[in-house]
Protein backbone atom coordinates (compact mmCIF):
# COMPACT_ATOMS: atom_id res chain seq x y z
CA UNK A 1 0.00 0.00 0.00
CA UNK A 2 0.94 3.60 -0.96
CA UNK A 3 1.09 5.19 2.70
CA UNK A 4 2.35 8.43 3.39
CA UNK A 5 4.01 9.20 7.12
CA UNK A 6 3.10 13.05 8.46
CA UNK A 7 4.17 14.09 11.91
CA UNK A 8 1.84 16.15 14.39
CA UNK A 9 3.47 18.28 17.06
CA UNK A 10 1.30 19.71 19.71
CA UNK A 11 2.20 23.08 20.63
CA UNK A 12 1.23 26.40 21.91
CA UNK A 13 -1.47 27.94 19.03
CA UNK A 14 0.29 30.55 17.13
CA UNK A 15 -1.94 33.54 17.98
CA UNK A 16 -0.84 32.75 22.02
CA UNK A 17 1.22 35.56 23.17
CA UNK A 18 4.40 34.17 24.84
CA UNK A 19 5.17 34.64 28.91
CA UNK A 20 8.56 33.54 29.82
CA UNK A 21 7.65 32.52 33.72
CA UNK A 22 9.29 34.49 36.29
CA UNK A 23 11.66 31.75 37.29
CA UNK A 24 13.27 31.19 33.79
CA UNK A 25 12.13 27.44 33.61
CA UNK A 26 10.40 27.74 31.15
CA UNK A 27 7.32 29.63 29.34
CA UNK A 28 3.49 29.55 30.19
CA UNK A 29 1.62 27.19 29.44
CA UNK A 30 -1.06 26.44 31.80
CA UNK A 31 -4.46 27.06 30.84
CA UNK A 32 -2.96 28.21 27.21
CA UNK A 33 -4.31 27.01 23.85
CA UNK A 34 -2.76 24.28 22.30
CA UNK A 35 -2.85 23.24 18.28
CA UNK A 36 -1.30 21.43 15.65
CA UNK A 37 2.21 22.90 15.33
CA UNK A 38 1.08 24.83 11.61
CA UNK A 39 4.29 23.44 9.59
CA UNK A 40 2.53 20.13 10.19
CA UNK A 41 -1.08 21.04 9.60
CA UNK A 42 0.94 21.67 6.15
CA UNK A 43 2.39 18.74 5.96
CA UNK A 44 -1.08 17.12 6.27
CA UNK A 45 -2.81 19.00 4.05
CA UNK A 46 0.49 17.99 0.96
CA UNK A 47 -0.27 14.66 2.17
CA UNK A 48 -3.68 14.52 1.73
CA UNK A 49 -3.77 16.25 -1.81
CA UNK A 50 -1.45 13.79 -2.90
CA UNK A 51 -3.94 10.95 -1.68
CA UNK A 52 -6.48 12.85 -3.95
CA UNK A 53 -4.88 12.44 -6.48
CA UNK A 54 -4.74 8.88 -6.14
CA UNK A 55 -0.66 9.10 -5.44
CA UNK A 56 -1.03 7.60 -2.30
CA UNK A 57 -3.79 5.17 -0.49
CA UNK A 58 -3.13 5.64 3.05
CA UNK A 59 -2.07 8.89 5.52
CA UNK A 60 -0.71 7.89 8.75
CA UNK A 61 -0.48 10.62 11.38
CA UNK A 62 2.31 10.17 13.99
CA UNK A 63 2.84 12.60 17.84
CA UNK A 64 5.21 12.04 19.85
CA UNK A 65 4.93 13.37 23.36
CA UNK A 66 2.04 13.61 26.54
CA UNK A 67 -1.14 11.88 26.29
CA UNK A 68 -2.82 15.52 25.47
CA UNK A 69 -1.55 14.98 21.97
CA UNK A 70 -4.03 12.64 21.26
CA UNK A 71 -6.10 15.82 20.73
CA UNK A 72 -3.87 16.73 17.97
CA UNK A 73 -3.96 13.17 16.60
CA UNK A 74 -7.83 13.53 16.37
CA UNK A 75 -7.65 16.56 14.67
CA UNK A 76 -5.22 15.16 12.23
CA UNK A 77 -7.85 12.56 11.41
CA UNK A 78 -10.93 14.96 11.13
CA UNK A 79 -8.63 16.77 8.57
CA UNK A 80 -8.63 13.95 6.89
CA UNK A 81 -5.89 11.34 8.33
CA UNK A 82 -6.90 7.34 8.17
CA UNK A 83 -5.25 6.26 11.29
CA UNK A 84 -2.94 7.85 14.01
CA UNK A 85 -0.03 6.49 16.30
CA UNK A 86 0.67 7.58 19.50
CA UNK A 87 4.32 7.77 20.78
CA UNK A 88 3.38 8.68 24.53
CA UNK A 89 6.02 9.95 26.52
CA UNK A 90 6.19 12.47 29.42
CA UNK A 91 10.12 13.29 29.30
CA UNK A 92 11.29 16.07 26.87
CA UNK A 93 11.78 14.50 23.24
CA UNK A 94 14.74 16.09 20.94
CA UNK A 95 15.01 15.98 17.39
CA UNK A 96 17.25 13.60 17.57
CA UNK A 97 15.25 11.25 19.31
CA UNK A 98 11.89 12.22 17.76
CA UNK A 99 14.01 10.98 14.32
CA UNK A 100 15.29 7.86 16.17
CA UNK A 101 11.45 7.01 16.96
CA UNK A 102 10.20 8.08 13.57
CA UNK A 103 12.80 5.82 11.88
CA UNK A 104 11.15 2.75 14.21
CA UNK A 105 8.11 3.83 12.33
CA UNK A 106 9.31 4.41 8.96
CA UNK A 107 11.03 0.95 9.06
CA UNK A 108 7.55 -0.91 10.16
CA UNK A 109 4.53 1.07 7.88
CA UNK A 110 7.14 1.70 4.80
CA UNK A 111 6.19 4.71 3.77
CA UNK A 112 6.82 6.53 0.23
CA UNK A 113 7.20 10.02 1.84
CA UNK A 114 7.67 11.61 5.03
CA UNK A 115 6.66 14.82 5.55
CA UNK A 116 7.00 16.95 8.06
CA UNK A 117 6.52 20.30 8.90
CA UNK A 118 10.41 22.30 8.83
CA UNK A 119 10.34 22.96 12.35
CA UNK A 120 7.97 23.55 15.03
CA UNK A 121 7.07 26.64 16.61
CA UNK A 122 8.04 26.50 19.52
CA UNK A 123 11.33 25.22 19.72
CA UNK A 124 12.18 26.51 16.38
CA UNK A 125 14.93 23.84 15.96
CA UNK A 126 14.41 22.89 12.19
CA UNK A 127 16.02 19.37 12.30
CA UNK A 128 13.99 16.60 12.77
CA UNK A 129 13.21 16.06 9.03
CA UNK A 130 16.65 16.27 7.73
CA UNK A 131 17.68 13.73 10.58
CA UNK A 132 14.79 11.40 9.68
CA UNK A 133 16.57 11.61 5.79
CA UNK A 134 19.76 10.75 7.39
CA UNK A 135 18.96 8.14 9.43
CA UNK A 136 16.54 6.21 6.93
CA UNK A 137 19.59 6.68 3.90
CA UNK A 138 16.90 8.62 1.98
CA UNK A 139 17.09 11.66 0.29
CA UNK A 140 15.26 15.25 1.83
CA UNK A 141 13.74 17.95 0.04
CA UNK A 142 13.14 20.66 3.01
CA UNK A 143 11.19 24.30 3.02
CA UNK A 144 8.76 22.62 0.20
CA UNK A 145 6.76 24.95 -1.80
CA UNK A 146 5.80 22.89 -4.42
CA UNK A 147 6.08 18.96 -4.78
CA UNK A 148 5.20 16.90 -7.67
CA UNK A 149 5.24 13.40 -7.66
CA UNK A 150 5.52 11.33 -11.21
CA UNK A 151 5.98 7.73 -10.28
CA UNK A 152 9.17 6.86 -7.98
CA UNK A 153 10.27 10.39 -7.76
CA UNK A 154 9.04 13.66 -6.88
CA UNK A 155 9.98 16.91 -8.24
CA UNK A 156 10.19 19.25 -5.42
CA UNK A 157 10.49 23.52 -5.32
CA UNK A 158 12.47 24.65 -2.08
CA UNK A 159 12.43 28.38 -0.99
CA UNK A 160 16.25 28.94 -0.52
CA UNK A 161 17.83 32.53 0.23
CA UNK A 162 18.75 32.45 -3.02
CA UNK A 163 15.20 32.13 -4.56
CA UNK A 164 13.37 28.80 -5.83
CA UNK A 165 15.30 25.98 -6.30
CA UNK A 166 14.12 22.65 -7.41
CA UNK A 167 15.54 19.02 -6.87
CA UNK A 168 14.38 15.84 -7.87
CA UNK A 169 14.38 12.96 -5.50
CA UNK A 170 14.00 9.22 -5.59
CA UNK A 171 11.14 8.04 -3.42
CA UNK A 172 10.66 6.78 -0.79
CA UNK A 173 12.24 10.36 0.26
CA UNK A 174 11.27 13.06 3.75
CA UNK A 175 9.51 16.52 2.41
CA UNK A 176 9.42 19.45 5.07
CA UNK A 177 6.90 22.07 4.31
CA UNK A 178 7.63 25.63 3.74
CA UNK A 179 4.46 28.20 4.66
CA UNK A 180 3.48 28.30 1.30
CA UNK A 181 3.15 25.03 0.15
CA UNK A 182 -0.39 25.25 0.41
CA UNK A 183 -3.76 26.35 2.45
CA UNK A 184 -4.76 23.52 4.72
CA UNK A 185 -8.78 22.71 4.61
CA UNK A 186 -10.73 24.06 7.77
CA UNK A 187 -11.95 20.51 9.67
CA UNK A 188 -15.69 20.27 9.50
CA UNK A 189 -18.15 18.61 12.62
CA UNK A 190 -19.23 15.73 10.50
CA UNK A 191 -15.61 14.84 9.88
CA UNK A 192 -14.92 15.15 13.90
CA UNK A 193 -17.40 12.84 14.52
CA UNK A 194 -16.07 10.42 12.24
CA UNK A 195 -12.73 10.69 13.38
CA UNK A 196 -13.95 9.74 16.87
CA UNK A 197 -13.81 5.55 15.10
CA UNK A 198 -10.57 6.18 13.36
CA UNK A 199 -7.63 3.87 14.38
CA UNK A 200 -5.30 5.59 16.97
CA UNK A 201 -2.76 3.37 18.31
CA UNK A 202 -0.73 4.13 21.65
CA UNK A 203 3.00 3.04 21.70
CA UNK A 204 5.58 3.46 24.17
CA UNK A 205 9.28 4.59 23.30
CA UNK A 206 10.83 1.64 24.65
CA UNK A 207 8.28 -0.62 22.47
CA UNK A 208 10.24 1.09 19.97
CA UNK A 209 13.50 0.50 21.54
CA UNK A 210 14.58 4.14 21.43
CA UNK A 211 14.75 5.36 24.73
CA UNK A 212 14.83 9.35 25.21
CA UNK A 213 17.64 11.11 26.55
CA UNK A 214 18.62 14.71 27.37
CA UNK A 215 21.78 15.68 25.48
CA UNK A 216 21.19 19.27 25.15
CA UNK A 217 19.76 20.32 28.79
CA UNK A 218 18.10 24.05 29.06
CA UNK A 219 19.62 25.81 31.79
CA UNK A 220 17.25 28.49 32.25
CA UNK A 221 14.59 30.55 29.73
CA UNK A 222 15.14 34.12 29.58
CA UNK A 223 12.16 37.01 28.07
CA UNK A 224 14.05 38.81 24.95
CA UNK A 225 15.51 41.43 25.58
CA UNK A 226 13.23 44.90 24.25
CA UNK A 227 14.47 47.67 22.42
CA UNK A 228 13.75 50.76 23.66
CA UNK A 229 11.77 53.37 21.97
CA UNK A 230 13.10 55.89 20.45
CA UNK A 231 11.88 59.05 19.07
CA UNK A 232 8.82 60.47 16.74
CA UNK A 233 9.52 63.07 14.39
CA UNK A 234 7.03 65.23 12.56
CA UNK A 235 7.95 65.32 9.29
CA UNK A 236 9.87 64.00 6.68
CA UNK A 237 12.43 66.93 6.85
CA UNK A 238 13.06 66.15 10.10
CA UNK A 239 13.33 62.45 9.49
CA UNK A 240 15.67 63.42 6.93
CA UNK A 241 18.06 65.44 9.36
CA UNK A 242 18.03 62.68 11.93
CA UNK A 243 19.61 60.21 9.65
CA UNK A 244 21.82 62.62 7.73
CA UNK A 245 23.14 63.48 11.15
CA UNK A 246 23.76 60.20 11.94
CA UNK A 247 25.44 59.24 8.26
CA UNK A 248 22.70 57.03 7.34
CA UNK A 249 21.66 58.94 4.28
CA UNK B 1 40.48 21.92 24.13
CA UNK B 2 37.52 23.01 21.45
CA UNK B 3 38.62 22.20 18.15
CA UNK B 4 35.68 23.86 15.59
CA UNK B 5 34.82 22.66 11.92
CA UNK B 6 33.37 25.31 9.78
CA UNK B 7 31.54 24.19 6.81
CA UNK B 8 31.55 27.01 4.26
CA UNK B 9 28.60 28.22 2.20
CA UNK B 10 29.58 29.39 -1.15
CA UNK B 11 28.22 30.47 -4.86
CA UNK B 12 29.72 31.13 -7.83
CA UNK B 13 32.89 30.74 -6.50
CA UNK B 14 32.21 33.21 -3.91
CA UNK B 15 32.57 32.55 -0.05
CA UNK B 16 29.41 33.63 1.80
CA UNK B 17 29.62 36.54 4.24
CA UNK B 18 27.69 34.58 6.92
CA UNK B 19 30.96 32.38 6.93
CA UNK B 20 33.22 34.83 8.44
CA UNK B 21 30.46 35.15 11.35
CA UNK B 22 30.63 31.87 12.24
CA UNK B 23 34.20 31.96 12.76
CA UNK B 24 34.00 35.11 14.64
CA UNK B 25 30.89 33.06 16.78
CA UNK B 26 33.62 30.03 17.04
CA UNK B 27 36.26 32.51 18.38
CA UNK B 28 34.31 33.42 21.61
CA UNK B 29 35.03 29.85 22.68
CA UNK B 30 38.41 29.79 24.26
CA UNK B 31 41.65 28.57 22.93
CA UNK B 32 39.34 27.27 20.17
CA UNK B 33 41.44 25.53 17.14
CA UNK B 34 39.32 26.51 14.27
CA UNK B 35 39.05 25.03 10.70
CA UNK B 36 36.65 25.51 7.45
CA UNK B 37 35.72 22.94 5.75
CA UNK B 38 35.24 23.98 1.43
CA UNK B 39 32.94 21.32 -0.88
CA UNK B 40 33.49 22.61 -4.04
CA UNK B 41 33.93 21.15 -7.66
CA UNK B 42 36.13 24.19 -7.68
CA UNK B 43 37.14 25.25 -4.50
CA UNK B 44 40.55 27.33 -5.25
CA UNK B 45 38.77 30.75 -4.64
CA UNK B 46 36.36 30.06 -1.77
CA UNK B 47 39.14 28.20 -0.12
CA UNK B 48 41.81 30.96 -0.64
CA UNK B 49 38.70 33.65 0.85
CA UNK B 50 38.25 31.31 4.21
CA UNK B 51 42.25 31.11 4.56
CA UNK B 52 42.67 34.66 4.98
CA UNK B 53 39.61 34.95 7.71
CA UNK B 54 41.61 36.01 10.72
CA UNK B 55 41.49 33.11 13.06
CA UNK B 56 41.17 29.81 10.59
CA UNK B 57 44.06 27.98 11.80
CA UNK B 58 43.01 25.31 8.48
CA UNK B 59 41.08 25.16 5.31
CA UNK B 60 40.33 21.64 4.05
CA UNK B 61 39.19 21.26 0.62
CA UNK B 62 36.80 18.59 -0.51
CA UNK B 63 36.78 18.33 -4.68
CA UNK B 64 34.06 16.68 -6.46
CA UNK B 65 31.74 17.00 -9.74
CA UNK B 66 28.46 16.42 -7.55
CA UNK B 67 29.47 19.28 -5.57
CA UNK B 68 28.79 21.96 -8.57
CA UNK B 69 26.13 22.15 -6.59
CA UNK B 70 25.43 22.18 -2.47
CA UNK B 71 23.12 19.08 -1.75
CA UNK B 72 22.60 18.23 1.59
CA UNK B 73 22.35 14.64 0.60
CA UNK B 74 26.17 14.57 -0.66
CA UNK B 75 28.07 17.08 1.70
CA UNK B 76 26.02 15.40 5.10
CA UNK B 77 28.55 12.02 4.73
CA UNK B 78 31.98 13.68 3.52
CA UNK B 79 31.68 16.24 6.32
CA UNK B 80 30.95 13.80 8.98
CA UNK B 81 33.18 11.39 8.05
CA UNK B 82 35.99 14.85 8.22
CA UNK B 83 33.96 16.08 11.24
CA UNK B 84 34.91 13.27 13.62
CA UNK B 85 37.85 14.39 16.07
CA UNK B 86 36.09 17.75 15.91
CA UNK B 87 34.51 19.09 19.21
CA UNK B 88 32.25 21.09 17.28
CA UNK B 89 30.69 21.56 13.73
CA UNK B 90 28.91 24.63 12.81
CA UNK B 91 27.23 25.93 10.14
CA UNK B 92 25.77 29.14 8.63
CA UNK B 93 21.69 29.63 10.00
CA UNK B 94 20.92 30.14 6.64
CA UNK B 95 18.83 27.46 4.71
CA UNK B 96 22.03 26.24 3.29
CA UNK B 97 23.52 25.63 7.07
CA UNK B 98 19.30 24.60 8.18
CA UNK B 99 19.06 22.21 5.50
CA UNK B 100 22.67 20.69 5.99
CA UNK B 101 23.76 20.65 9.90
CA UNK B 102 21.02 18.21 10.77
CA UNK B 103 21.87 15.65 8.48
CA UNK B 104 25.39 15.88 9.75
CA UNK B 105 24.11 15.61 13.36
CA UNK B 106 22.04 12.80 12.53
CA UNK B 107 25.19 11.07 11.05
CA UNK B 108 27.36 11.59 13.94
CA UNK B 109 24.77 10.84 16.19
CA UNK B 110 25.25 14.37 17.79
CA UNK B 111 22.85 17.00 19.48
CA UNK B 112 22.40 20.34 17.66
CA UNK B 113 21.81 23.29 19.40
CA UNK B 114 19.59 25.44 16.17
CA UNK B 115 20.33 29.36 15.81
CA UNK B 116 23.44 30.12 18.62
CA UNK B 117 22.71 33.83 19.24
CA UNK B 118 25.69 34.15 22.09
CA UNK B 119 28.50 31.73 22.82
CA UNK B 120 28.59 31.32 27.22
CA UNK B 121 31.24 28.82 26.96
CA UNK B 122 32.73 25.54 25.43
CA UNK B 123 29.70 23.69 26.41
CA UNK B 124 27.01 26.31 26.90
CA UNK B 125 25.15 28.69 24.42
CA UNK B 126 22.09 30.80 24.16
CA UNK B 127 19.34 30.52 21.03
CA UNK B 128 16.05 31.82 20.48
CA UNK B 129 13.12 29.93 20.84
CA UNK B 130 9.06 30.71 20.68
CA UNK B 131 9.77 33.02 17.39
CA UNK B 132 12.11 34.95 19.60
CA UNK B 133 9.70 35.70 22.31
CA UNK B 134 12.12 33.56 24.64
CA UNK B 135 15.47 32.85 25.08
CA UNK B 136 16.75 29.64 25.91
CA UNK B 137 20.45 28.72 27.60
CA UNK B 138 21.46 25.31 26.71
CA UNK B 139 24.65 23.05 27.83
CA UNK B 140 25.42 20.04 26.52
CA UNK B 141 27.31 17.66 28.87
CA UNK B 142 31.41 17.96 28.42
CA UNK B 143 32.55 15.93 25.96
CA UNK B 144 29.77 15.12 23.76
CA UNK B 145 30.73 16.50 20.37
CA UNK B 146 28.07 19.31 19.43
CA UNK B 147 26.55 20.46 16.12
CA UNK B 148 25.00 23.84 15.69
CA UNK B 149 24.41 26.45 13.21
CA UNK B 150 25.16 30.31 13.99
CA UNK B 151 22.71 32.96 14.16
CA UNK B 152 24.32 34.79 11.86
CA UNK B 153 22.76 38.32 12.66
CA UNK B 154 23.54 38.67 16.42
CA UNK B 155 27.83 38.06 15.32
CA UNK B 156 30.09 40.43 13.09
CA UNK B 157 32.47 39.44 10.67
CA UNK B 158 36.01 37.92 11.47
CA UNK B 159 38.31 40.43 10.23
CA UNK B 160 40.30 39.47 7.19
CA UNK B 161 43.32 38.67 7.86
CA UNK B 162 47.13 39.57 6.24
CA UNK B 163 48.74 35.73 6.07
CA UNK B 164 46.67 32.61 4.93
CA UNK B 165 46.06 29.55 6.99
CA UNK B 166 47.16 25.92 5.05
CA UNK B 167 44.83 24.75 2.58
CA UNK B 168 44.75 20.58 2.45
CA UNK B 169 42.78 18.33 0.25
CA UNK B 170 41.01 15.81 1.93
CA UNK B 171 39.94 12.67 -0.62
CA UNK B 172 37.12 10.07 -0.07
CA UNK B 173 36.72 6.82 -1.58
CA UNK B 174 32.99 5.76 -1.04
CA UNK B 175 30.51 6.91 -3.50
CA UNK B 176 27.96 9.42 -3.05
CA UNK B 177 24.51 8.81 -3.26
CA UNK B 178 22.75 9.43 -6.51
CA UNK B 179 18.70 9.35 -5.29
CA UNK B 180 18.75 13.31 -5.20
CA UNK B 181 19.63 15.54 -8.22
CA UNK B 182 20.00 19.55 -8.49
CA UNK B 183 17.36 20.75 -10.89
CA UNK B 184 17.37 24.18 -11.24
CA UNK B 185 17.50 27.48 -9.54
CA UNK B 186 15.60 31.03 -9.98
CA UNK B 187 17.79 33.23 -8.56
CA UNK B 188 16.28 36.54 -7.71
CA UNK B 189 17.35 39.82 -9.86
CA UNK B 190 20.78 40.49 -8.60
CA UNK B 191 21.41 44.18 -9.37
CA UNK B 192 20.21 45.23 -5.96
CA UNK B 193 22.02 44.10 -2.86
CA UNK B 194 21.73 41.27 -1.36
CA UNK B 195 19.22 41.62 1.62
CA UNK B 196 20.57 39.31 3.80
CA UNK B 197 23.78 41.21 3.62
CA UNK B 198 22.87 44.93 2.89
CA UNK B 199 23.43 47.92 5.25
CA UNK B 200 20.93 49.39 4.18
CA UNK B 201 16.88 47.76 3.88
CA UNK B 202 14.17 49.15 2.89
CA UNK B 203 11.21 47.31 3.47
CA UNK B 204 7.28 47.79 2.57
CA UNK B 205 4.04 45.89 4.23
CA UNK B 206 0.63 45.67 3.55
CA UNK B 207 -0.19 49.46 3.04
CA UNK B 208 1.62 48.85 -0.21
CA UNK B 209 -1.82 47.65 -1.67
CA UNK B 210 -0.55 45.81 -5.12
CA UNK B 211 2.92 44.36 -5.95
CA UNK B 212 2.59 47.92 -9.06
CA UNK B 213 2.96 50.30 -6.27
CA UNK B 214 6.11 48.33 -4.77
CA UNK B 215 7.71 49.64 -7.15
CA UNK B 216 8.05 52.93 -5.67
CA UNK B 217 10.16 51.12 -2.98
CA UNK B 218 12.19 49.63 -5.73
CA UNK B 219 13.36 53.13 -6.65
CA UNK B 220 13.95 54.34 -3.49
CA UNK B 221 16.26 51.89 -2.48
CA UNK B 222 18.20 52.16 -5.19
CA UNK B 223 18.62 56.12 -4.84
CA UNK B 224 20.22 54.62 -1.51
CA UNK B 225 22.14 51.66 -2.83
CA UNK B 226 19.41 49.80 -0.13
CA UNK B 227 18.08 45.84 -0.63
CA UNK B 228 14.23 45.73 -0.47
CA UNK B 229 12.46 43.46 1.73
CA UNK B 230 8.69 42.69 2.57
CA UNK B 231 6.47 41.53 5.48
CA UNK B 232 4.74 38.36 5.67
CA UNK B 233 1.92 40.09 5.03
CA UNK B 234 2.83 41.98 1.88
CA UNK B 235 4.36 38.35 0.44
CA UNK B 236 0.98 36.19 1.37
CA UNK B 237 -1.09 39.42 -0.57
CA UNK B 238 1.20 38.75 -3.48
CA UNK B 239 3.02 41.88 -3.62
CA UNK B 240 6.82 40.80 -2.91
CA UNK B 241 8.22 37.37 -3.88
CA UNK B 242 9.07 34.84 -1.08
CA UNK B 243 12.80 35.51 -0.85
CA UNK B 244 11.93 39.42 0.49
CA UNK B 245 10.45 37.97 3.29
CA UNK B 246 11.65 39.28 6.52
CA UNK B 247 11.04 37.88 9.89
CA UNK B 248 11.39 34.35 11.65
CA UNK B 249 10.07 32.87 9.12
CA UNK B 250 11.69 34.53 6.59
CA UNK B 251 14.99 36.09 6.39
CA UNK B 252 16.64 36.80 10.07
CA UNK B 253 18.98 40.47 8.86
CA UNK B 254 20.86 43.26 10.84
CA UNK B 255 21.57 45.66 8.48
CA UNK B 256 22.86 49.36 9.61
CA UNK B 257 19.88 51.21 8.64
CA UNK B 258 16.50 49.47 8.03
CA UNK B 259 13.24 51.54 6.80
CA UNK B 260 9.51 49.94 6.77
CA UNK B 261 6.72 51.32 5.16
CA UNK B 262 3.61 50.27 6.00
CA UNK B 263 4.57 47.76 8.47
CA UNK B 264 2.60 47.22 11.89
CA UNK B 265 5.50 45.32 13.31
CA UNK B 266 4.00 41.74 14.09
CA UNK B 267 5.92 40.18 16.54
CA UNK B 268 7.69 37.10 14.03
CA UNK B 269 8.79 40.46 11.74
CA UNK B 270 10.42 42.19 14.58
CA UNK B 271 12.01 38.92 15.61
CA UNK B 272 13.96 38.98 12.14
CA UNK B 273 15.16 42.99 12.58
CA UNK B 274 15.99 43.23 16.30
CA UNK B 275 19.52 43.40 15.64
CA UNK B 276 19.59 46.50 13.30
CA UNK B 277 21.35 49.11 13.78
CA UNK B 278 18.89 51.75 13.34
CA UNK B 279 15.23 51.33 12.59
CA UNK B 280 13.14 53.78 11.45
CA UNK B 281 9.24 52.90 10.66
CA UNK B 282 6.50 55.04 8.20
CA UNK B 283 2.85 54.01 9.24
CA UNK B 284 -0.52 55.80 9.23
CA UNK B 285 -1.31 54.20 12.50
CA UNK B 286 -0.17 55.95 15.52
CA UNK B 287 -0.54 52.89 17.41
CA UNK B 288 1.11 50.50 15.55
CA UNK B 289 3.11 48.43 17.72
CA UNK B 290 6.50 48.94 14.94
CA UNK B 291 6.66 52.03 16.45
CA UNK B 292 7.56 50.25 20.39
CA UNK B 293 10.67 49.60 18.25
CA UNK B 294 11.97 51.94 16.11
CA UNK B 295 14.48 54.88 16.88
CA UNK B 296 12.71 56.84 14.95
CA UNK B 297 9.00 56.91 13.89
CA UNK B 298 7.06 58.90 11.78
CA UNK B 299 3.33 58.93 11.76
CA UNK B 300 2.14 59.50 7.79
CA UNK B 301 0.99 58.20 4.35
CA UNK B 302 3.98 56.37 3.11
CA UNK B 303 2.40 57.60 -0.40
CA UNK B 304 3.40 60.73 0.22
CA UNK B 305 6.28 60.18 2.49
CA UNK B 306 8.12 58.34 -0.02
CA UNK B 307 8.62 60.44 -2.88
CA UNK B 308 9.45 63.42 -0.44
CA UNK B 309 12.08 61.41 0.73
CA UNK B 310 13.60 60.37 -2.50
CA UNK B 311 13.62 64.66 -3.33
CA UNK B 312 15.28 65.11 -0.40
CA UNK B 313 18.01 62.55 -1.11
CA UNK B 314 17.78 63.99 -4.88
CA UNK B 315 18.60 67.36 -3.71
CA UNK B 316 20.85 66.96 -0.87
CA UNK B 317 22.94 64.14 -2.98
Amino acid sequence: MKRILVSIKRVIDYNVRIRVKPDGSGVVTDGVKMSINPFDEIALEEALRIKEKGLAEEILAVSIGPVDCQQQLRTALAMGADRAVHVQTDVAVESGCAAKLLLKLVEREQPVLAILGKQAIDDDCNQTGQMLAALWGRPQATFASKVEISGDRAQVTREVDAGLEVIEVDLPAVITTDLRLNEPRYVKLPDIMKAKKKPLETIEPSALGVTPVERLKAVKVDPPSMRSKGVMVKDVSELFSALRSKGLV
Amino acid sequence: MSKILIVAEHRDGKLNPAIAKCVHCASQINGAEIHIAVFSNEPSSVAADAARISGVAKVVTVIHPAHAHALASNIAPQLAEIAKGYSHVFGPSTTFGKDLMPRVAALLDAPQASDIMAVEGATRFRRPIYAGNAIVTVEVVAGTQLVATVRTASFEPAAVGATSAPIEDATFSAALPTHTRFVSISAARNDRPDLQTAKKVVSGGRALASADNFKILYQLADRMGAAVGASRAAVDAGYAPNDMQVGQTGKIIAPELYMTFGISGAVQHLTGIKDARTIVAINKDPEAPIFEVADFGLVGDLFQVVPELEKLLASNG
